[in-house]
């Protein structure tokens, strides 16, 4: 079609790991439009936009501008052919000046010297021009985060670009920013940018865009004209389970408290807050699981229950003990387990054996002891060897470094460790995110006996429908740092109300809530 | 002792010794704002002593000792830069190994073609940079004795630091430096290419370093002398550190260091043991670096707990 500015067909990207980002994806951009491309954290939005923008190659697929074929080299060579991005994060110098920051790369100079007043006149022209208002000479890193993403606006726009990518923009804004920001960008759809715009939530993509591309899990689902679509379709397209799998369990005989949270606040490093006062508590014997959009402050709930993250405010309890000033390995101490979501880098130490990996957080215990000086060498070698059966981890002789091993090995590895150390807390943060179905079923197995035989409570953190949903003996859904849904008996929910939580359609009232703290 | 003519001549030598460290503390400076750690100015200014003494030495010019110097120093650059940005070797690694070879090459150098592995005296008569007497100042009692009549270097190595302000900061070239140090992938997606800021930010540093490393063969002394740059190189880059990579406030510190290794080589005229004192100068920027980077520490710390007042303040249960 000759009127699309951009159409990307058939791409295919496989990371060297193997892991599929993107598979048979198609995305077509027409000319003054404003495309939402929709879906949850790690369905291949960001992946997609970073093959359009040169970052990253692509094994199959093609792409064509003003339908002619192109191959776009790197970022710069996307810039040339008219494509702008602003990054979530933005690319900027923060210590310089907005104008620095907007002419960098094609400076205005008397000889050798840097024209300060022509980079700025240049800036506040294009800005007035596209009435972006900005003050050229403020210094980037004073900025509130708003007016920093109109600067990377005013970059693309600067450089000629046509079609403006903007990577999840209000994720970062408050709303009298993203509503300033929803009338430049009509404004620009005027002037004939073509616009593609990121995001999760729905309302805003209701509000602000022409057309729609939804992906799930890599592929696109589908996409069409806003108009003729509802909140709860597209609510269903974006969070819909593509296999239903049930597992059995019996019914929970929940104990006593574990866990405790009142009122707990946090603020990320960026010192914006991100969990705004919630309550919830985790009792022996169930699986409380968090469901929500990612980036709704459940990361963040589950690094200051594990002492990583100091709130802002609030009481976290562990077994009875306040958890305020202690350090993690006390924290631990109190009866914590932790399945991190970066197994990598907080899971385990890559370069380590998996042996001294699976024995890292007990070997100072007296029992691994031999006249309370040398390690008990044997005791070790058996309890590796036994747990390396239990858990079928697939190695040699546990002597090998965890890296070797596959994704999933490595969780194993780190889930038997966490769930042998003793703790009637488990705090597991996307336990199985990316690993094969034979692991995923085995984590999932030895949560649920873990509840049911040994009184251990658990706090599930997924954005995986599926697993919240089978798992979970209640659930609660997060959003915008906030608990919005709390449910008693999870069978009862259905994905569309899921979904309608999750995303911000509906919430609880406090009376609804019932049972939550 | 302690009279007046003493102690100006005191603060006369606190310039002397820390000219170099000017040079030094400029030369990291340019890496460190394209966001680099630079290790290697220790040998820049090895190759540059050497070359410059044995190439005036034997023109018996001082104008093309100059010029080889420079060009020595920058090849040691240029080797160091296209092993880390073209072959990707690690940066610090390269320049320790680079610091390692010339310490040693050096000498070897000096070993053949002045047949001698300790130093250069008699063999080589190289050019010396004279010295200046500031118009006006020389007249003026007490003062001229500390600002006038200093090596001509250490007039340049002053007039360098102005010159590195205006680069950094007024240039289109210092703006690309800035950006590149700040956020390469950023700098790439505008359209400048970092590799290339990496390789000019390391010559321009070259080129200080060279003028450092001469002042010392041809300025401070006339020959060169096997690791006659005893550390400066280092010292200066702690300067420009504790002063975070700000030219004018790195000269204030780099006359911080020059007045214990000053003070150090006036103790040596006293009784305590000579080895003693000459621990001083390292010493002090042992406690300079850890005094400087104690307060930063605590001022970020104290932020991140007015961050969580609340959580921390609430009674204990």
């Amino acid at each position: 079609m000759s009127e699309d500015i951009l159409s990307m067909e058939h791409i295919t990207k496989v990371y060297e790991n193997g892991f599929i980002a993107n598979e048979d994806v198609s995305l077509s951009v027409r000319k003054g439009e404003i495309h939402a491309l929709v879906g949850e954290n790690g369905a291949g939005k960001t992946t997609l936009m970073n093959i359009l923008f040169g970052f990253i190659p692509y094994q199959e697929g093609r792409i064509l501008i003003n339908g002619e074929e192109v191959h776009i080299t790197g970022p710069l060579d996307a810039i040339e052919k008219g494509i702008g991005m602003v990054h979530q994060h933005f690319m900027q110098m923060p210590s310089l000046t907005v104008a620095e920051n907007v002419v960098l790369g094609m400076e205005p100079v008397r000889g050798v010297i840097f024209d300060r007043q022509e980079a700025a006149k240049i800036t506040q022209e294009i800005s007035d021009k596209y009435d972006l208002k900005v003050n050229a000479d403020d210094i980037v890193a004073d900025l509130p985060i708003g007016l920093r993403q109109k600067v990377e606006l005013l970059k693309a726009l600067v450089r000629n670009c046509k079609l403006l990518i903007l990577d999840e923009p209000t994720a970062v804004l408050t709303p009298q920013e993203t509503e300033e920001l929803f009338v430049q960008l009509k404004e620009l759809k005027k002037n004939g940018f073509s616009i593609i715009f990121i995001s999760h939530k729905l309302e805003e993509v209701m509000k602000l865009c022409d057309r729609v591309t939804v992906l799930r899990r890599g592929r696109s689902v589908g996409s069409g004209e806003i108009k003729d679509l509802t909140t709860a379709e597209l609510s269903k397209m974006i969070v819909g389970r593509d296999v239903v799998t049930e597992i059995e369990k019996e019914k929970s005989e929940p104990k006593k408290d574990i866990l405790s949270v009142e009122g707990l606040r946090c603020k990320n490093k960026d010192y914006v807050e991100v969990v705004k006062g919630i309550d919830l508590k985790v009792r022996a014997g169930e699986i409380l699981g968090v469901a929500g959009v990612e980036g709704n402050g459940q990361v963040e709930v589950a690094e200051a229950i594990t002492g990583m993250l100091i709130p802002s405010g609030g009481n976290i309890r562990i077994n009875g003990k306040n958890i305020r000033g202690k350090t993690i390995k006390q924290i631990k101490d109190l009866g914590l387990s932790y399945i991190s979501e970066d197994r990598l880098k907080y899971g385990c130490a890559p370069l380590m054996p998996i042996r001294e990996n699976l024995m890292a957080d007990r070997i100072d215990r007296k029992e691994y002891k031999k006249f309370g000086l040398f390690l008990d060498r044997k005791k070790i070698d058996d309890e590796v060897k036994q747990l390396i059966r239990e858990y079928e981890i697939k190695c040699d002789d546990g002597e090998e470094e965890i890296r070797m091993l596959s994704g999933g090995n490595i969780q194993k590895v780190i889930v038997a460790r966490e769930m042998s150390s003793g703790a009637n807390l488990i705090v597991a943060n996307q336990p199985t995110r990316g690993i094969d179905v034979g692991t995923t079923d085995l984590i999932r197995k030895t949560l649920i006996r873990k509840t049911r035989e040994e009184n251990v409570g658990v706090l599930l953190i997924t954005s995986d429908l599926n697993e919240v949903l089978e798992l979970s003996d209640r659930m609660i859904v997060m959003k915008d740092g906030q608990i919005v849904a709390h449910f008693n008996d999870v069978k009862k929910v259905s994905d569309e109300q899921l979904g309608e939580y999750m995303l911000g359609i509906r919430k609880m009232s406090p009376e609804e809530m019932e049972g939550l703290s | 002792m302690f009279n007046l003519d003493f102690i100006c001549s005191f603060l006369a030598s606190v310039i002397r010794v820390t000219t170099p460290l000017f040079f030094v503390s400029m030369a990291t400076l340019v890496t460190r704002k394209a966001g680099l750690l630079n290790m290697a100015t220790e040998s820049m200014m090895l190759a540059a002593a050497l070359t410059g003494v044995l190439v005036s030495g034997w023109t018996q010019s001082l104008l093309f000792g100059v010029l080889a110097g420079i060009v020595a120093s920058a090849a040691v650059a240029l080797i160091i830069c296209y092993c880390a940005f073209k072959l990707k070797t690690d940066l610090y690694l390269t320049c320790i190994a680079v610091n390692t070879a010339l310490s040693g090459g050096t000498t070897f150098a000096m070993y053949v073609f002045a047949h001698d592995k300790l130093y250069t005296l008699q063999v080589v008569h190289s050019k010396a940079f004279g010295n200046w007497n500031i118009p006006f100042i020389k007249d003026i009692p007490y003062l001229s004795t500390i600002l006038s009549g200093h090596n001509i270097l250490t007039y340049v190595s002053i007039l360098g630091v102005v010159i590195m302000w205006f680069l950094i900061y007024k240039t289109r070239l210092g703006l690309r430096i800035r950006g590149v140090g700040e956020n390469p992938r950023a700098a790439e997606s505008s359209g400048v290419d970092p590799v290339k800021i990496y390789f000019i930010s390391f010559l321009i540093c070259s080129v200080y370093a060279a003028f450092g490393g001469m002042y010392m063969s041809m300025g401070y002394l006339s020959y060169f002398m096997r690791d006659m740059m005893s550390g400066r190189g280092f010292i200066g880059m702690s300067a420009m550190n504790v002063a975070n990579a700000k030219p004018f406030l790195s000269m204030l510190t780099s006359l911080m260091f020059g007045f214990s290794q000053a003070l150090a080589n006036l103790m040596q005229l006293s009784n305590i043991p000579s080895e003693a004192v000459s621990m001083l100068p390292y010493i002090s920027t042992v406690i300079i670096l850890v005094v400087s980077s104690s307060i930063r520490m605590v001022l970020s710390l104290r932020k991140e707990r007015a961050e969580s007042k609340d959580y921390y303040d609430q009674p204990a249960d």
